[in-house]
């Protein structure tokens, strides 16, 4: 399987080939059809289908004469699912960078420091002063 | 601050065994690099939510190295270690292990592109040891059994920290 996703991914980092697999879940296409709005040869289509199918991602019958081409949504979900809850915690970790990058002034030093808290209480007026000194305490 | 939600955005390398994360931030390359390199705010953010990350050594420096792990009511859930190769204001190149996997190593590079009007963008790569290594961590990540989907994203969301 693992050998499989390789290609899987693979195959989909390429703009174009990405392209053909969202047409594709619209429905079956020949690969006249799929060339069509490409300003690329037939052949080279015809090589990316190649990369795909090999992949598992799509599938042509052998014996109709036009050959459609089909998307395996199977694989695909698989894939997707794979790549989304990647995704989902690298976002899930950034999400909490975001927080910590807000309570940092432009040069990257805290914005609330211990050792500033006397120029806090110098400051009072000013409202920078005013946020909160403790920024896990903003969520509640 | 705008409300546009960021998204993570994640790629296979097709012609090498990487992974690429591209992802914008509302902040300085100063503000990323001091994330990136402070042990203390490092910790707040890198782990998973619940039980956090303890750093163990941290020496951010070229040919420094650091160890963190994750802990669970006592008990070790995963430990991460490596070097700092290069630590420099626009990027940090450093090497990556999980414990559990001792033997396999990935090389990581962060850049910080400053986008401007306060805005930067990190792009992230971890070469790993082989297609089949690569494969594996995108299926089955590092993370330590907790998969808390976009829970935490959707609290800071509703708490206005994005």
């Amino acid at each position: 399987m693992s050998d499989q996703l390789s290609k899987v991914f693979a195959a989909l980092a390429d703009p174009t080939r990405r392209d053909i697999v969202a047409r594709l879940s619209a429905g079956d296409a020949t690969v006249n059809a799929i060339a069509a709005p490409y300003d690329v040869s037939l052949q080279a289509v015809s090589k990316h289908l190649k990369v795909l199918e090999d992949a598992g991602l799509v599938s042509r019958s052998r014996e109709a004469q036009r050959r459609p081409v089909h998307l395996e949504a199977e694989v695909f979900d698989l894939m997707t699912k794979w790549i989304e809850r990647y995704q989902g915690r690298a976002e899930e970790r950034f999400a909490r960078l975001d927080a910590v990058l807000a309570g940092l002034d432009e040069h990257g030093d805290p914005l609330a420091r211990h050792d500033q808290q006397h120029q806090h209480d110098q400051h009072a007026d000013d409202d920078e002063d005013r946020h909160d000194p403790h920024p896990e305490g903003q969520a509640s | 601050m705008t409300t546009t939600r960021t998204q993570a955005r994640i790629e296979a390398d097709e012609k090498v065994p990487m992974i690429h994360i591209y992802r914008d931030f509302a902040a300085t390359p100063a503000q990323l690099f001091r994330a990136h390199t402070d042990p203390e705010l490092f910790a707040r953010w890198v782990g998973p939510t619940d039980i956090g990350a303890d750093i163990d050594y941290w020496d951010a420096r070229d040919g420094g190295s650091w160890r963190y792990t994750a802990s669970r009511d006592g008990d070790l859930v995963a430990g991460f270690r490596g070097c700092f190769h290069t630590v420099s204001p626009e990027r940090i190149v450093q090497t990556f292990t999980w414990e559990g996997m001792p033997e396999g190593v990935a090389l990581e590079t962060l850049t910080f592109e400053d986008l401007g009007d306060g805005r930067t963008r990190l792009h992230a790569t971890s070469l790993c040891d082989s297609f089949e290594a690569r494969d594996q961590w995108l299926a089955s990540g590092m993370e330590t059994g907790v998969d808390e989907g976009y829970g935490a994203l959707d609290r800071l969301l509703e708490a206005g920290e994005l």
